[in-house]
């Protein structure tokens, strides 16, 4: 296990499996907030937010969410330092763009914007609702807390510049995940490739319209 | 054509190096990049200056030796050729080309456009290879194969070992040299039998010898002029696995 974890494959199937591992946890994040679309004053909202906050077993995930984070921005770190140093010269003229996306080539700067978003993001609501009693002393809700934040423009920017961040870091990292692991196969690598690119994209836009419709004032 | 060339220079592995900028006139199209480089190189000589040092061995594809970084593609623009298999009508009368060597690490500069790829040579010793009694060779169908495992274990194979994977990756990465070693062996039964040892060896030969991890950008697949698969990398990952579990 040391031995596999010390190599550069194994480090890289760290970072795969702790990326599936957000996605999962973006899937569940991304069906409990767009209760908001429900439009009913945040009702329904509220009470998914009191349920992800007071289950035990929520908590628990959500202990081992921040430290599959952790574990994922570290071993990026370590891993993009490392091939920082694999050409200590640089190309004068390097055309890639002929023969790779930017966006694969671009994941520890996507991943740094999606951290520095992530710092401001868990400033917003999950410091106030967990360290603070505002929320669970029913002063405000988590909703009101969400339009409140939403009202000044930047803030929107700021979402929907992160969430297109989002957008391409899983546009790579969701089949990258699969070829890391080792599950490349030629009738089904397809597939996956369309439910990543499927999943880069709606995802990412649900979360984007979040902040819009509260802003413009559609969701109230 | 006339061609305007701006060349990487450099005396030696300790020295720096920089682009020098040469003229080249009637080059026909029909002419291979290195005889280009044979025009050029004559001009030099007769000036009386140092010819330009590059690697080249077979010239027609096979042996993986002319490393050249063309116009900021790893044997230029022409998808599955080497340099020596590059026509000249590739490119344009007046055009600029830049030419550099592989840029990596694990491929340190010797001298001009020569690198040092025995990196390559030490990763293959460390377990690219099958163990056998020698003795008379055995008639080759004598092991029944199955046709996929021979078909993938044969389009391994084509690999050169050029290193165009190492000099195209953004991380400098040996993943598609190693993995289609890996693989060729890992599909036949005469390799089968040391399939864990070798990935491990091989794996940690590659990481000691300085090559960057792979980030899956498919740049190698894309620039390597055998078409090696990445599927081969999936396949090595899916080895490194099992050999680790076992
Ligand atoms: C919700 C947040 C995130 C999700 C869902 C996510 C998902 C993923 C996935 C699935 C991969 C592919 C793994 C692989 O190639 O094997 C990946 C790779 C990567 N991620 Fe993230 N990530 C997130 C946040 C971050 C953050 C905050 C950082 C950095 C600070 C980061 C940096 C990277 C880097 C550098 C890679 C390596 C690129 C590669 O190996 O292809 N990610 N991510
Ligand atoms: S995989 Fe392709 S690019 Fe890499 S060394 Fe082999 S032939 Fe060259
Ligand atoms: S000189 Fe042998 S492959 Fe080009």
């Amino acid at each position: 296990m040391n031995r596999f974890l010390a190599s550069s494959l194994g480090k890289k199937a760290v970072m795969a499996l702790t990326g599936l591992f957000l996605i999962s946890f973006l899937v569940v994040h991304c069906a409990i907030n767009s209760l908001i679309f429900y439009n009913d004053g945040g009702v329904n909202f509220n009470a998914g937010a009191e349920f992800m906050g007071t289950n035990p077993i929520i908590r628990t995930m959500e202990i081992v969410l921040f430290i599959g984070i952790l574990l994922h921005i570290y071993q990026a770190l370590i891993l993009t330092l490392n091939n920082n140093k694999a050409r200590p010269v640089k190309y004068t003229l390097n055309a890639a763009s002929a023969n790779s996306k930017w966006y694969s080539r671009s994941m520890g700067l996507l991943g740094t914007l999606i951290l520095m978003f992530l710092i401001i993001h868990l400033k917003q609501f999950w410091v106030i609702s967990r360290f603070t009693d505002e929320i669970t002393g029913g002063h405000t809700t988590l909703f009101a807390k969400m339009q409140e934040a939403f009202s000044s423009p930047w803030v929107v920017v700021v979402y929907l510049f992160a969430m297109i961040s989002l957008g391409y870091h899983l546009l790579h990292g969701f089949r990258s995940a699969f070829q890391t692991l080792g599950l490349n196969n030629k009738k089904y690598t397809p597939f996956i490739q369309a439910i990543g690119t499927g999943f880069s994209v709606i995802v990412p836009f649900i979360f984007a319209m979040m902040p819009v419709s509260i802003h413009m004032g559609w969701v109230k | 054509m006339n061609l305007t060339l701006k060349i990487w220079r450099q005396k030696n592995a300790k020295e720096a190096g920089n682009l020098v900028t040469y003229q080249v006139k009637d080059i026909s199209e029909d002419m291979s990049f290195l005889e280009m480089f044979d025009v050029l190189n004559e001009q030099l000589v007769h000036k009386g200056e140092e010819p330009i040092a590059f690697d080249h061995d077979c010239r027609e594809g096979i042996c993986g030796m002319c490393s050249m970084f063309i116009n900021g593609r790893a044997h230029g623009p022409a998808q599955g050729t080497t340099t020596c298999q590059l026509h000249m009508r590739k490119f344009k009368d007046g055009d600029t080309i830049v030419v550099e060597p592989w840029r990596a690490r694990a491929f340190p500069v010797v001298k001009d456009l020569i690198v040092d790829r025995s990196a390559f040579d030490r990763v293959i010793s460390s377990g690219g290879f099958i163990s056998v009694n020698t003795g008379n060779a055995k008639d080759a169908n004598n092991i029944p194969v199955p046709k996929q495992d021979a078909d993938n274990a044969f389009a391994a194979a084509a690999c050169i070992g050029c290193g165009a994977c190492v000099a195209a990756c953004k991380n400098s990465s040996a993943m598609l040299f190693v993995s289609a070693k890996v693989s060729q062996l890992a599909l036949l039964p005469q390799g089968a039998i040391e399939r864990e040892s070798r990935v491990l060896n091989m794996v940690k030969q590659m990481d000691e010898e300085g090559f960057g991890n792979c980030t899956n950008t498919y740049a190698c697949e894309a620039e390597c002029p055998k078409e090696i698969s990445v599927e081969n990398i999936a396949r090595m990952n899916r080895e490194y696995l099992r050999a680790n579990l076992k």
